[in-house]
């Protein structure tokens, strides 16, 4: 009796946040007034637009890395794959497969100087990968700002080589002639992806798009997920992540291992900005992968996954509850209090507040586990 | 034993570290299929010996070790345990090292799974290569089965009984092909009895099939049990090298004690008994390394009690778990009045006061001067050395109460130090304890708990502090409850000391026992000794 009681508790305490959201979006949907047609076609379109992005989050945690918030690295690489395609006017599919070829060998770089950097902060990868993402987005506006522009007018002195990445289109360029403009509009690449391969289903009175080809990828993907983890290299990062130190005293390269992690983990986050960003059609040069990695991260954690330990299913159970959210509580917000711009603060708020909220329950969860598997070591208790 | 040449000989090996003499001229030789008993006291030289064998950094980080090491006839020097492990040297360890989310099969095969090819190898390297599960499977199972015991592979090692880890562990050197040699530290600690002797039916099993065992042990009659020799280290040195029927368990606890057992003879006069002042009813403590699980005893007003015992078994935790610096429960009276565990400022306002063995950590603030430590607990707890004013609403700190204070002790234990404001981070190991011990006796406890007083100090401060106490008790009859790994100096300043074993007391003797009875009370075995006070510990 006691020991159902102690696992109804267990259950109830582990997946207590997507129970919390559910709770939450039960109470906010019907005060929204939106139809449910409107709402699965919205999760629909959201789902695809994001799982990548979350996905890419599972490997590290696999790696017992924790939360990778040097995904924004990685998104910042997709965009700098976008302004180039973009310039160059490569439309549709080619010029997605064009911006993933040019951003994937950036982002294994700034990957692996990551990488290299948690090495160096074992235990305090979250908070190191976050201010890591900071500091590299102060690199990313210095070439985005100043080194991409007209040709020829940054020299380096007495050589006379030009060292600026040329990009000449007048609505990407800045008129004073270097920088990216703030706001860039995809056109040739808007919904390229997304409507490669679109199916329409009738719902009730409306018709909804289902984004086959997005979706057929995300699939792919997450089969590749569930194959890697019964690769050696899958098995060696499942075992680095429980311990360290037996990890290593077995023999695996715990430090080359961590670093494949991220790196894989920076690409695969430069290819879901790019499917991102795709469906969005507008690309914000200076504040996008912000968004993302901030994002991306509460969706995961709403999904019910914790610093250390996450699934497929967390993915799209969090995509699906946080949008719910976002979508639902600027109506629910109106229809409530009479004003939008309540839900909207609320949106900032859960996105924000869910982060910090999931960690400190992490941080209880952890303990309370460590009082559990202690206990048959007190007393009578 | 075996015909031509022995599996393992270690010839006249010796290490030291720092000027500081810790293993000198071992010599033995082990067979195939021999298992090797070593037993011997915390800081025999066991774990540096098994760190040589090893090839452990540590040792040739500090200058290597001297003699030689022969397997199979020839002369080996690992520089790392990986060498040793494909040389065929396996270590079960005291504490283990498996992975609690994976199951006994992933965690036998860590790091050597079995693979399978698939056309990504062509791009992406081996690592890429997909596991066999199957194949892992039956590689587990077979190394399980060459055990003699029988688990479900597919169980996590978080949800596995302490046994059964235990038996991965083993099977984990076992699959490793070319294991000849099974090094085996402790196996037994943490098991249950019924536990116990499946293993040590395993380890014969093993043997059996060829394979060469050191079995390091503090429960003597196992090593009786299964061993073919047994060697007993003391100091740094094989005191004895015998077969278990040429002796028996009375016999190695002596060699492994050891020391002139008239010198302590000569200790305190008997004195009158008392009151309790301390009851100590079926306390546990969670102190991680030193787990109290059920001590009951008692101290008498004006005693010096001494607990001892093995690394590891406890002692350090009841005096922890007392002052509420570890999680505990139980009861603990004193006076007669029940005190709240798990809060360091009640125990503290209950006049007791404790001498922490961890010094930096618990003991000090490194950072500020002798005279601040010494005072501050006292200023905490009692407001000694606080100027009131107001109405006691506003506090001031009384700094020439505090000098007086802290010269009259830097005489009275001869600290050696500038002056009262030097830091207490430049001071020396010895003269850092005295400080601990002013810090303590400023307060005027009736009961202080001091725990390894004597640890990491040189001799002439040890004999000072130990003198000290004494003192101490005799002058002020404070109550005084000492933690200490070494038996002699506990013999030496106590009226009566409980052994500490696998958490429980495994007996209480008055100082004056024979060394022997102490060392078979470390060992877990109650002698048959009648008539002195057996006290609590019935587990």
């Amino acid at each position: 009796m006691i020991d159902m009681k102690d696992n109804i508790k267990h259950f109830l305490i582990s997946n207590s946040v997507p129970i919390i959201f559910i709770a939450l979006s039960a109470f906010a949907i019907p005060l929204s007034g939106f139809s449910y047609g409107y709402l699965v076609q919205e999760m629909l379109t959201r789902l695809a637009r994001n799982s990548f992005l979350v996905l890419s989050l599972l490997i590290p945690i696999m790696a017992g890395m924790g939360l990778n918030f040097g995904m924004v690295l990685g998104a910042m690489a997709g965009q700098i794959g976008l302004i180039l395609v973009t310039d160059w006017s490569v439309v549709g599919i080619p010029g997605l497969v064009l911006a993933a070829i040019i951003s994937m060998p950036i982002a294994a770089v700034l990957g692996y100087v990551c990488g290299n950097v948690l090495n160096r902060a074992k235990g305090r990868e979250m908070v190191t990968s976050y201010i890591l993402g900071f500091f590299i987005n102060g690199i990313y506006q210095f070439v985005v700002l100043y080194l991409i522009g007209i040709k020829g007018m940054l020299r380096i002195p007495f050589t006379g080589m030009d060292i600026r990445i040329p990009v000449t289109n007048p609505q990407l360029v800045l008129s004073r002639g270097y920088g990216i403009r703030n706001a860039i509009n995809l056109t040739g690449l808007r919904h390229a992806l997304d409507n490669a391969f679109q199916f329409n289903v009738p719902f009730g009175s409306a018709v909804i798009d289902i984004p086959v080809s997005t979706y057929a990828l995300i699939a792919f993907f997450c089969v590749f997920i569930v194959w890697f983890r019964r690769t050696k290299l899958g098995q060696d990062m499942r075992a680095i992540g429980q311990d360290m130190a037996v990890a290593d005293s077995s023999g695996i390269a715990v430090e080359r291992t961590r670093i494949i992690a991220i790196v894989i983990s920076t690409m695969l986050a430069a290819f879901g900005q790019i499917i991102f960003l795709q469906n969005i059609g507008t690309m914000n040069t200076y504040n996008s992968h912000d968004q993302t990695g901030m994002f991306s991260i509460a969706a995961l954690l709403i999904g019910g996954a914790t610093v250390s330990k996450a699934s497929i299913a967390n993915v799209f159970v969090g995509v699906t509850l946080f949008h719910l959210m976002f979508v639902v509580s600027p109506m629910a917000g109106k229809e409530l209090i009479g004003q939008a711009q309540l839900g909207e603060y609320f949106r900032v708020f859960v996105s924000y507040g869910i982060i910090a909220v999931a960690l400190v329950l992490h941080a209880w969860k952890r303990y309370q586990e460590r009082e559990r598997s202690r206990r048959g070591l007190r007393g009578e208790a | 034993m075996a015909n031509g040449e022995p599996l393992l000989r270690v010839e006249s090996v010796g290490k030291e570290f720092f000027g500081n003499r810790v293993l000198a001229d071992v010599d033995f030789s082990l067979g195939h299929g021999e298992i090797l008993g070593l037993v011997g006291e915390n800081g025999a030289g066991k774990s540096t010996l098994m760190n040589i064998l090893f090839g452990m950094p540590v040792i040739a980080s500090t200058g290597g070790y001297e003699g030689r090491i022969l397997l199979d006839g020839k002369e080996v020097k690992f520089s790392s345990p990986f060498e040793a492990i494909d040389a065929g040297i396996g270590m079960v360890h005291q504490e283990f090292s498996l992975l609690p989310g994976f199951t006994v099969t992933e965690n036998i095969l860590l790091n050597r799974e079995s693979t399978k090819y698939n056309p990504l190898v062509e791009v992406f390297g081996e690592r890429i290569r997909t596991l066999d599960r199957q194949g892992m499977k039956k590689r587990a199972e077979a190394a399980i089965s060459e055990i003699g015991f029988s688990i479900d592979t597919g169980t996590f090692a978080a949800e596995m009984p302490v046994g059964h880890k235990q038996f991965t562990e083993i099977a984990r050197e076992i699959d490793r092909l070319n294991t000849k040699l099974l090094v085996l530290d402790e196996p037994t600690a943490v098991l249950a009895e019924s536990e116990a002797e499946i293993l040590i039916q395993s380890l014969r099993n093993l043997s059996s099939k060829g394979i060469s065992m050191i079995f390091i042990s503090h429960r003597l009659q196992e090593i009786l049990d299964l061993c073919d020799k047994i060697v007993v280290l003391r100091d740094g040195r094989i005191v004895k090298e015998t077969r278990p029927s040429d002796t028996d368990i009375f016999q190695i606890a002596s060699h492994m004690v050891g020391r002139n057992v008239e010198a302590s003879s000569a200790s305190r006069p008997s004195r009158p008994d008392t009151e309790a002042i301390l009851e100590v009813d079926k306390l546990w403590v969670d102190m991680p390394g030193e787990t109290v699980r059920d001590a009951t005893f008692s101290v008498q007003r004006g005693e010096i009690f001494g607990i001892g015992g093995l690394a590891g078994q406890g002692k350090l935790g009841i005096a922890n778990g007392i002052m509420g610096l570890f999680m505990a429960g139980g009861s603990v009276s004193v006076k007669g009045l029940v005190i709240k565990l798990n809060d360091p400022a009640h125990s503290l306002s209950r006049d007791m006061a404790f001498v922490s063995e961890d010094r930096r950590g618990v003991g000090l603030l490194l950072e500020e001067s002798i005279d601040w430590n010494i005072a501050f607990t006292a200023m905490q707890v009692q407001d000694k050395f606080v100027r009131k004013l107001l109405g006691g609403l506003v506090k001031w700190r009384d700094d020439a109460a505090m000098r007086a204070a802290t010269q009259e002790y830097i005489k009275l234990l001869d600290i050696k130090c500038t002056s009262h404001k030097q830091r207490a981070v430049e001071l020396s190991g010895g003269n850092q304890q005295k400080v601990c011990l002013a810090k303590a006796f400023v307060v005027g406890p009736d009961i202080l708990f001091v725990s390894e007083p004597t640890r990491g100090i040189d001799v002439g401060a040890k004999k000072l502090v130990l003198d000290t106490l004494r003192k101490v008790n005799e002058e002020r009859g404070t109550t005084i409850i000492m933690t200490s790994s070494e038996l002699e100096e506990l013999r030496s300043v106590c009226d009566r000391i409980a052994i500490v074993d696998n958490g429980r007391i495994s007996g209480i003797r008055p100082a004056a026992a024979p060394a022997t009875e102490f060392g078979l009370l470390m060992m877990g075995s109650e002698p048959a000794v009648a008539g002195s006070d057996v006290g609590g510990g019935d587990a």
